[in-house]
């Protein structure tokens, strides 16, 4: 891998980190309302599937989309601005954290009723497939949404008109408090894409470059017209559902055991040379040998960038916060204009 | 040039034109291809633009109205046929939550260029589950629009315009209307989509209808005329939005109101048509504005039972002579 790209990921891994730790922390101070979704913990999926995406590609996804937004290249300012429910927000102050949508990077929505990217990837699949383009679409969901009917409808219609989708399951164990062997009977998420034929992998979802491979492989299968693929990638998050659960069903053991393996720590101790004691004290301890492995090989990356990189993401979250803070709140005219955006002055009576 | 055409094949011909004019429409539903649509709806288009204008869907009804959400957000303009209204229930997450959602929570950045057409009414002896109206729950959704062509002439315009519009619009059709006959000019301008149609011209009341209790209003009108009572029967042609303007100018005349509806009546469209115009025209009313509505029950499927669960022209007529007389005695108190 490119060092420049390697650099990139790691900038959006720690962006995101920094940017949804904040979040919470606006959130606690109540600037912040309604449901609020993080995803610490889940990095190395968005970072690794949008890497490998191009501009061209769309974009579909859940309620817990700040960091695919933030990936995508949309600017923590316009993100950070609808989750206060700004005018100046992605979405205008109308949709919000589990709502942003940006037409022109192609981010097609977040969208929170459980299962709904099935359908809406698949259509938009349908137009690419239509107009013989060579684009993709990129769906995300959880673990919990393919217990819903729309998983196995759209998987159906996409399987049977080859539908260039790359299905992108962001399996964190848990449908809001229910853990996967209590709410799923076949657990083994990628199997079930199997039932469509759809070729499906599982991969290690704290590894952003196996998250990266992947999906460049399945994106390639996809544009030479093999029809939709899926990816399950295993991952967790190390927050609960959302700012309104504690997450306290889960053991302490099993949340420890996936911090040990933290996406952004793990890439940062496969990119940095020589770390210094402190900085192998962040990797965290199971880090520490992968660490060591890595000293007598060419690192990407300086202790010193790595720095300048932190600084540089908490300096735009800083901003980002400014930014929203500063903003002006929509009015109800903004909201009227919104809804009938689709008018075009046409006379309705 | 007028020719008498069955509703179906308005539908057919508003389709046809559309899709020859052009590129981005498209038609998804359950036999609308091959089979050429359960109400021959599609009849010879599948022949004449092929699998991927015309596509067969699985029996999947919110993944493919969810599919034609996702067509709509890059420029497609789907036009998704449900069989029945009834079957739309399994795809209201698609059309409440995402059609009627997308554009406002978006900002104002991804128009829908919707249209979800599906039958709804009492047909024959279809039973409970498949003789459902149901028009109520989509009239309470801004962010949609639904029409109720009840004529082959309505049905062409309504559905051409509706596919033009970037807006998610719901054409309700009904079973009953697909096979009945009415003049079709496919080179009149049409009037704007959701203006309501005096129908019939009368002095003495107004009756607010629309889709196939139309035909039984203008019925009734005709026996109401031979007792010596003039009935204007107004069609509204749309749900959401409601033309007030001509309802009001036509009380403004009549001064009484009678909504004639096939739904159930409690909480039915008819329940916001006597608010809304008791709110506009309460002090000229001459006499409490009535409806004749269906029953409060699923519909039997015993077909003496199912013809009684729905207005009939007869109770029409009574409910009209019942309206005219209680005002001439409270005129006369």
């Amino acid at each position: 891998m490119e060092p420049d790209v390697l650099r990139k990921m790691l900038r959006d891994m720690l962006l995101a980190r920094a940017f949804e730790e904040r979040a919470a922390g606006e959130y606690t101070k109540g600037n912040i309302s309604g449901f609020l979704h993080l995803y610490p913990g889940e990095e190395a999926v968005a970072v690794g599937v949008l890497h490998a995406a191009e501009p061209a590609d769309y974009i579909v996804s859940t309620y817990r989309e700040h960091v695919h937004a933030l990936v995508r290249g949309l600017p923590a300012n316009v993100v950070m601005a609808e989750l206060f429910g700004k005018k100046t927000g992605c979405s205008g102050g109308m949709g919000g954290s589990m709502h942003l949508f940006d037409r022109e990077r192609r981010f097609m929505g977040g969208y929170a009723i459980v299962g709904e990217t099935f359908p809406v990837a698949t259509g938009i699949a349908y137009a690419i497939a239509l107009r013989e383009l060579p684009e993709a679409v990129i769906c995300f969901f959880g673990d919990g949404a393919v217990n819903q009917g729309t998983f196995h409808e759209s998987l159906n219609m996409a399987a049977l008109w080859k539908l260039p989708v790359l299905f992108v399951c962001e399996n964190n164990h848990y449908q809001i408090g229910t853990e996967i062997h209590r709410h799923s009977a076949v657990a083994e998420v990628y199997k079930r894409a199997g039932a469509y034929h759809v070729p499906a992998r599982k991969i290690d979802g704290m590894d952003v470059l196996a998250v990266h491979r992947a999906t460049q492989e399945a994106l390639a299968q996809i544009r030479s017209g093999n029809g939709p693929q899926f990816l399950e990638f295993e991952t967790y998050r190390f927050r609960g559902h959302s700012m309104a659960d504690p997450g306290s069903y889960r053991p302490k053991v099993e949340l420890q055991a996936f911090e040990n393996e933290d996406p952004v720590k793990v890439v940062i101790a496969e990119t940095v040379t020589y770390p210094s004691a402190g900085e192998i004290a962040i990797a965290g301890p199971d880090n520490i040998e992968r660490l060591k492995g890595h000293l007598d090989s060419n690192g990407h990356l300086s202790s010193r960038q790595l720095d300048a990189i932190r600084i540089e993401v908490a300096e735009v979250v800083e901003a980002a916060v400014r930014f929203a803070s500063e903003s002006p709140e929509p009015t109800l005219a903004d909201a009227e204009a919104a809804l009938n955006c689709n008018r075009h002055g046409e006379v309705l009576i | 040039m007028s020719e008498n055409v069955y509703y179906w094949q308005a539908l057919n011909r508003a389709l046809d034109a559309d899709l020859a004019a052009d590129e981005s429409v498209i038609v998804l539903g359950e036999d609308v291809a091959l089979y050429g649509g359960s109400y021959r709806v599609t009849e010879g288009l599948y022949a004449k633009y092929g699998e991927w204008r015309l596509r067969d869907t699985p029996i999947s009804e919110g993944s493919f109205t969810g599919l034609g959400v996702g067509a709509a957000l890059v420029g497609l303009r789907p036009v998704v046929e449900i069989m029945t209204i009834n079957f739309a229930l399994l795809a209201m997450d698609a059309i409440i939550n995402m059609a009627a959602k997308i554009p406002f929570m978006s900002g104002g950045q991804f128009p829908m260029p919707l249209v979800v057409r599906m039958p709804g009414g009492v047909a024959k002896q279809l039973a409970a589950q498949h003789s459902q109206r149901l028009e109520q729950m989509l009239m309470n959704v801004p962010g949609l629009r639904i029409a109720v062509p009840a004529t082959p002439q309505d049905a062409y315009w309504q559905l051409r315009q509706a596919i033009r519009s970037d807006e998610p619009i719901i054409i309700l059709e009904h079973e009953s209307l697909y096979f009945t006959q009415g003049s079709l000019d496919v080179s009149l301008e049409a009037p704007p989509m959701h203006r309501a149609q005096v129908s019939r011209q009368g002095n003495d009341l107004t009756i607010v209808t629309y889709s196939r209790m139309l035909d039984l209003s203008l019925r009734s009108a005709e026996q109401l005329a031979e007792k010596g009572i003039g009935a204007e029967v107004i069609d509204l042609r749309s749900l959401r939005p409601l033309d007030w303007e001509t309802c009001t100018a036509s009380l403004e005349k009549t001064r009484r109101l009678l909504v004639v509806e096939e739904d159930s009546r409690f909480a039915g469209a008819g329940a916001e048509i006597v608010a809304g115009l008791t709110e506009r025209c309460f002090y000229y009313l001459d006499a409490p504005p009535q409806r004749v509505a269906g029953l409060e029950m699923p519909t039997p499927f015993n077909a003496a039972l199912e013809a009684a669960s729905i207005p009939r022209v007869a109770d029409i007529v009574d409910a009209a002579e019942k309206l005219c007389a209680d005002s001439q005695i409270k005129d006369k108190g």
